[in-house]
């Protein structure tokens, strides 16, 4: 069925062909069209889910570690300050091995108070061992919904699917939404093995000492990577069954590219449209767009940037005294190879600031300008 | 691809305008894009909508700052605001008026079409007498005025879209696209 | 009672920090060092120590009469003070 949605709602569609049974959520901007929704969905039966208002997104993410816990898929979204709010619990989901699957609406967080987009948000959260997804079109955001379940109901990972506030979250446009018997041909029911069950009685989550919390540490990181192959085996098997492919990133133009712009989300798309422009200028140039960030695909760019005359990277988020956070982690992921690309770190877009074809030209012209960057943040368009 | 702004204020429909122009292009096949001017809304307010039409895939995200057509559904807006801010000359500007284009000599560099949608609305009752809501018959106007979707597409997703009232929505576009036409000497 | 369980290696281990076996392993009372003692002249049998007692420690003998779990009880004299009758007394262990 094709339709014309926003990117709010088709977080909503990805959870009701996903069969959700459980949805714990809590309103803010700009997410709340998520909730709405598939409170409606829940109200007029097309989904048969159970649908928990909470009063904070640390009982969003508390009450759907408990229904994930109790075998139920569960899916649940938030935003910034709200994703913050469930820091703590965003661990414990990991270490508990519970494949919650959450929309974050990426908006920068406050103060100042701000309604706009910056991936902040979730880069903040990188640590906790969550997969981490970036999307840039409508239709992406539905269909990653469906996939990421599939990933992390195998390897027993929590996931989050990521979209920029407003300029996905709040755009409509063109979006298949995929039949439901395909879908459930795609991904089976969720059966945990490791669930509450009255008659396998166990204790979870027990004070571990240092002789074995290593060890189940260990395993989170083991399972994690395994994301690495399984994206690309879900993504084909996905365009197997509904003709998208998703994998752990996307290129554009890549092959003969002496200049490569390494970048995410909604900036990666607008980048298609000048990447044409400057190759019939006669420059070689390609694109490549980070999907998943977590699990990091450092493989993939070592095979990728290597050979390179020149890399730039852009981030639309910042870790304060350091870089952007795609930045840092390109440039460790290539740190081994020889021969390396040198490497510039642009930041841009922050608190929703808009970036138009013009500026995404004029950052790699700088760094086809220039033989070798000479610091590791490059602001763009600071009002000086 | 084409870029179109919407200029109205919030609670006229403007916004909804927007997705009813891109749901009717995309029942005909194109691909659209379309989103507001991302901020706090309250009624009365000035409120900008954008829609971007091609047929490719779009994969540009930024804001529209130059857009080749307007819809202005508040008259009253052109003299409060630039509405012609970064308007590509000779682009269309089709406004909701019961002045007639020659009024409008400050826009001599676009094309102006008029409808008087207000008056449409008000005799189909969409909306309040204070408060009338001109979306749908001035998105009739535009399917006639430019061609550039035709008003099958724009009655069904009028209908698709209309909250309340479908069939008046319905009957309004379609009159507004039976009177409409743009003065001859433009 | 149940079996400790041991793991020698990672493979050995659950997914999670899930323990699949009962505490009754865990003898917590060898943590005591102060035993109740039950005077059963002076006991009503109302039940108030088996209802207090934290850690399910005083079971009900089939004359209504409550009787101390020693292998659990870990001394902490909450049933010597919620007696109404003063019918427990806690005795230091040797």
């Amino acid at each position: 069925m094709q339709k014309v949605m926003m990117g709010n709602h088709a977080l909503s569609w990805g959870a009701l062909l996903s069969r959700a049974e459980v949805i714990a959520a809590y309103p803010i901007t700009p997410q709340t069209e998520v909730v709405e929704l598939l409170s409606n969905m829940c109200a007029d039966g097309s989904l048969k889910a159970e649908f928990i208002k909470v009063e904070s997104e640390h009982s969003a993410m508390a009450a759907s570690m408990g229904a994930s816990a109790a075998g139920a898929r569960t899916f649940t979204a938030t935003s910034a300050q709200g994703l913050a709010l469930m820091h703590e619990v965003l661990h414990w989901a990991t270490g508990a091995r519970l494949p919650i699957v959450m929309g974050n609406i990426n908006r920068a967080m406050a103060p100042p108070w701000t309604i706009w987009t910056e991936q902040t948000d979730s880069i903040a959260q990188r640590d906790t061992g969550w997969i981490q997804i970036y999307t840039s079109s409508i239709q992406e955001i539905l269909d990653s919904v469906i996939q990421a379940y599939k990933v992390a109901e195998q390897i027993y990972i929590p996931a989050m699917i990521v979209l920029d506030s407003f300029v996905l979250s709040h755009t409509n446009e063109n979006c298949e939404v995929p039949d439901q018997d395909k879908v459930d041909a795609y991904l089976p029911r969720f059966e945990n093995a490791y669930k509450l069950d009255t008659e396998k009685p166990a204790a979870f989550g027990g004070l571990t000492g240092p002789d074995w919390y290593y060890e189940l540490r260990y395993k989170i990181e083991r399972d994690i990577q395994k994301a690495l192959p399984l994206f690309e085996e879900t993504g084909k098997e996905f365009e197997e069954m509904f003709g998208r492919y998703y994998g752990l990133i996307e290129t554009y133009k890549l092959d003969d590219a002496d200049v490569v712009l390494v970048t995410s989300a909604s900036i990666a798309s607008t980048a298609r449209p000048v990447i044409d422009q400057m190759r019939s200028e006669g420059h070689k140039v390609g694109l490549i767009r980070i999907r998943v960030f977590r699990p990091f695909p450092s493989e993939l760019l070592r095979k990728l940037l290597s050979g390179r005359k020149k890399v730039l990277v852009v981030d639309r988020n910042i870790s304060f005294g350091m870089s952007g956070a795609f930045y840092a982690e390109v440039k460790a992921a290539l740190y081994n190879v020889k021969g390396r690309p040198p490497m510039w770190g642009y930041i841009a877009g922050l608190g929703g600031r808009d970036v138009p074809m013009d500026v995404i030209k004029g950052m790699i012209e700088q760094t086809m300008k220039e033989d070798h960057p000479t610091q590791d943040i490059i602001w763009i368009g600071v009002k000086r | 691809m084409l870029e179109i702004r919407f200029h109205g204020r919030g609670g006229q429909g403007t916004v909804v305008a927007s997705k009813v122009l891109a749901v009717a292009v995309a029942k005909e096949g194109r691909y659209v894009q379309t989103f507001p001017e991302y901020g706090v809304e309250r009624r009365g307010a000035p409120v900008v909508a954008f829609t971007r039409i091609d047929t490719e895939p779009i994969y540009i995200r930024s804001k529209i700052y130059e857009p080749d057509h307007l819809l202005v559904l508040d008259p009253t807006l052109i003299a409060a605001i630039d509405v012609t801010e970064g308007l590509k000359p000779g682009g269309w500007i089709i406004i909701n008026t019961e002045k007639k284009a020659a009024d409008f000599p400050q826009f001599k560099d676009f094309k102006v079409a008029i409808v008087d949608a207000t008056s449409i609305a008000l005799k189909h009752r969409i909306g309040s007498k204070a408060a009338p809501i001109v979306n749908s018959a001035i998105l009739g106007a535009f399917a006639k005025i430019t061609g550039f979707v035709g008003i099958d597409a724009v009655r069904e997703a009028v209908h698709e879209l209309s909250p309340v009232k479908k069939d008046e929505n319905v009957k309004a576009a379609q009159e507004a696209y039976d009177v409409a036409k743009a003065p001859e000497e433009k | 009672m149940s079996e400790e369980i041991k793991w020698e290696k990672e493979s050995d281990m659950p997914l999670m920090a899930m323990s699949l076996g009962r505490m009754t392993v865990n003898k917590t009372g060898s943590w005591r060092n102060l035993r109740p003692v039950i005077d059963k002249e002076k006991c009503n049998k109302c039940g108030i120590c088996w209802k207090f007692c934290p850690d399910v420690s005083i079971e009900i003998d089939s004359e209504d009469y409550p009787v101390v779990i020693l292998d659990f009880c870990k001394g902490c004299g909450i049933c010597a003070v919620e007696c109404p009758k003063d019918a427990i007394g806690m005795v230091k262990e040797a």
